[in-house]
């Protein structure tokens, strides 16, 4: 029992990686009009953004990357709403309601690996990029075998990702605004399909820009409102709150979601190097003009995400003192209504009525849609530029060709998504955006990461040590607490930890520096002779300019 | 990028320069904010009490102050790079890349 205990705040903040495994148990609630009413709204909104999307996206580089014609604060803000997913709010905050200090830890997790992307990653992904993480990691290397990988890579994360979103998108729904499962799932691809085949990148960065403004205004109101309550001094706020909450003032410093320093580590390596290999994340530095913007980018996304972060820690101090005693909001044992994620909802209820609750799970709604979108159109690139265009065609695609492939692509992901979305309802799928993150770790990123700092990297290295990464990704997590103990119902892990990226990225680095340099090929010779022009336009942008062309 | 381009660039002393300096800093921020955050989660890890410590008389903690500080910094150290790299930075890559013109 004591172990299941230290397990569930890890299980709970598994639900902050994504809108998808979070847990909302609980009934069908009556239609909520206000919340349709604010969601159609902005559905409406982002259809004529779309519109004027479509008319402006014309070449594959529209598509793929908005034509590079972002800003770099645009593109902080659509980062930022990549970052604050549904879950990311409904679960940091509900975490904080359950836990309080330890959500905090977990927040910053999530916070730090943006400055070492920065420091590290962004301008030379910039200055080598095209449209897809895969196009920087096989810059120098055979083309068909490195972008297979990487496409397969990128397809897996995908994947995993949108069936945790529609899952999660689903029960959400259902729960916020009483519609049935099904016609949530629908609504949501459908939406989904018309904002990245007509629109492309420019309205998918538009539907997330718009979107982040609203949650970032929408949870400032709440943070507000909860100190406002307590004459703006945190201290009256956090000494209210121990005195309601059953752990009382334990909550005002670390509890159990980081007991052993291995899994510790591990975590922290999953969300670091995790981000760092998202293909929809990567992607984002790519729809700016060069590489002073894509700094400027993950400036302005760090001080965002970092802001709310705060903000949805006084929220979830604020559910403890104003949610968690209101009988309104709980079921008969004392426990909330659909679940400790559903903090923040009700918070929205009590701070600020029926009509903000609906402003709040429309903007949850929206949240959902926002993220599926770039997650499609990051899927839809890896099958029609990497697959297709740079392996199979060896580069030689014809443009229009290629477009109308990501557009049908983007359609067949779509209802792929809404077919897995409505076959995994009643599957335990919080294993999902875990496992997304691990193969990102161990897949995508050390082959992105080598490829531009390690000269001695060869095509041999980087697939078979990446290939190793995702196969020991995949199985390590089958093996540990979430797919063999929850999933299967074994009574004990083979693997012990729920994170493995600190034993799958190593055997990653190290699998791709033993296949390097044991690699006499004629190939690995061509590799390494390449890596010194990568290097000279990693560093200066030489070639990247404008309108990139390799 | 054709080979003589490439040489010319490199035997630019202003691109070692850049490359010195530039991967220099970089590092050495990442050190920074990895030090940071895994001094935090080692205390975290091994003496919770730390951070559990009350600090003056209420019921506010040490934990507090400090985790706050970390988002901060966070955010302070890209500010840090991103205003050295727009300027500094990019006056020398202008340079390399002007100069890398002139002479063709």
């Amino acid at each position: 029992m004591k172990k299941l205990l230290l397990l569930a705040p890890l299980f709970i903040a598994g639900a902050a990686f994504a809108a998808g495994d979070a847990d909302f148990s609980g009934e069908k609630q009556p239609l909520n009009i206000a919340a349709i009413v604010m969601f159609f709204l902005f559905v409406a909104g982002t259809l004529s953004i779309t519109y004027w999307a479509a008319r402006r996206t014309k070449t594959a580089s529209d598509f793929y990357t908005a034509g590079g014609g972002i800003t770099g604060f645009q593109n902080g803000l659509a980062i930022a709403g990549d970052y604050m997913s549904a879950a990311s709010f409904l679960g940091i905050s509900g975490l904080v309601y359950l836990k309080g200090y330890d959500g905090l830890i977990y927040a910053i997790g999530f916070l730090v690996g943006w400055p070492v992307i920065l420091f590290l990653l962004a301008e030379q992904l910039r200055n080598l990029g095209k449209y897809t993480f895969a196009d920087v990691a096989s810059y120098r290397l055979k083309q068909l075998p490195v972008r297979t990988l990487a496409a397969f890579g990128s397809l897996a994360v995908v994947a995993l990702y949108l069936i945790a979103q529609m899952v999660g998108a689903g029960k959400l729904i259902q729960l916020l605004f009483g519609l049935p499962y099904e016609f949530a799932v629908i609504v949501v691809g459908v939406l989904m399909i018309l904002y990245v085949t007509f629109g492309g990148m420019l309205a998918t960065t538009w539907v997330q820009i718009i979107k982040a403004i609203l949650l970032l205004s929408g949870a400032t109101f709440m943070a507000v409102m909860v100190l406002s309550h307590y004459g703006f001094s945190p201290e009256q706020l956090f000494s209210a709150a121990t005195e309601i909450h059953k752990d009382g003032v334990s909550i005002m410093g670390p509890g159990g979601l980081v007991s052993d320093p291995v899994s510790a580590i591990s975590l922290g390596i999953a969300l670091m190097l995790g981000t760092a290999g998202l293909p929809h994340v990567l992607m984002r530095f790519f729809t700016v003009n060069d590489a002073k913007e894509a700094r400027k980018s993950v400036f302005y996304a760090t001080g965002f995400i970092g802001y709310f972060y705060i903000l949805t820690f006084v929220i979830g101090f604020g559910a403890i003192v104003l949610v968690s005693q209101n009988p309104q909001y709980l079921e008969g044992a004392g426990k909330l209504l659909g679940g400790n994620n559903m903090a923040a909802i009700h918070l929205s209820h009590a701070v600020g009525g029926n009509l903000f609750l609906g402003f709040i799970s429309a903007v949850a709604f929206a949240t959902i849609l926002a993220v599926v979108s770039g997650l499609t159109l990051a899927g839809a690139s890896a099958i029609s530029h990497d697959l297709y265009s740079s392996a199979i065609m060896k580069g030689k695609a014809d443009e229009e060709k290629e477009m109308r492939l990501s557009k049908i692509a983007t359609v067949a992901l779509g209802v792929l998504a809404i077919i897995l979305g409505i076959a995994f309802e009643k599957q335990n799928i919080a294993f999902m955006v875990g496992l997304a993150f691990a193969i990102a770790a161990s897949a995508n990123f050390p082959i992105l990461f080598l490829s531009m700092f390690w000269s001695k990297l060869t095509t041999r290295g980087a697939v078979l040590g990446g290939s190793l990464g995702l196969v020991v990704a995949i199985l390590l997590v089958i093996l540990g607490p979430t797919v063999w103990v929850s999933v299967l119902g074994n009574a004990e892990p083979i693997f012990p930890y729920k994170y493995p990226a600190l034993f799958s990225v190593t055997t990653a680095f190290v699998g791709i520096w033993f296949f390097s340099i044991t690699d006499n090929s004629e190939q690995a010779q061509i590799d390494r002779d390449k890596y010194e022009a990568q290097f000279v336009r990693a560093q200066t942008g030489i070639g990247a300019d404008g309108a990139v062309d390799h | 990028m054709e080979a003589n381009l490439v040489e010319k660039i490199k035997n630019n002393p202003k691109f070692n320069e850049l490359v010195t300096k530039r991967s220099s800093f970089a590092w050495k921020l990442s050190i920074a904010m990895l030090a940071v955050y895994y001094s935090f989660i080692l205390v975290v890890a091994f003496n919770k009490d730390v951070l559990a410590a009350p600090l003056g008389e209420g019921v506010m903690t040490v934990g507090m102050p400090v985790g706050i500080a970390i988002i901060l910094f966070a955010f302070a150290i890209t500010g840090v790079y991103v205003k050295r790299a727009n300027t500094e930075f990019d006056d020398l890559t202008n340079d390399i890349k002007r100069e890398a013109r002139v002479e063709d």
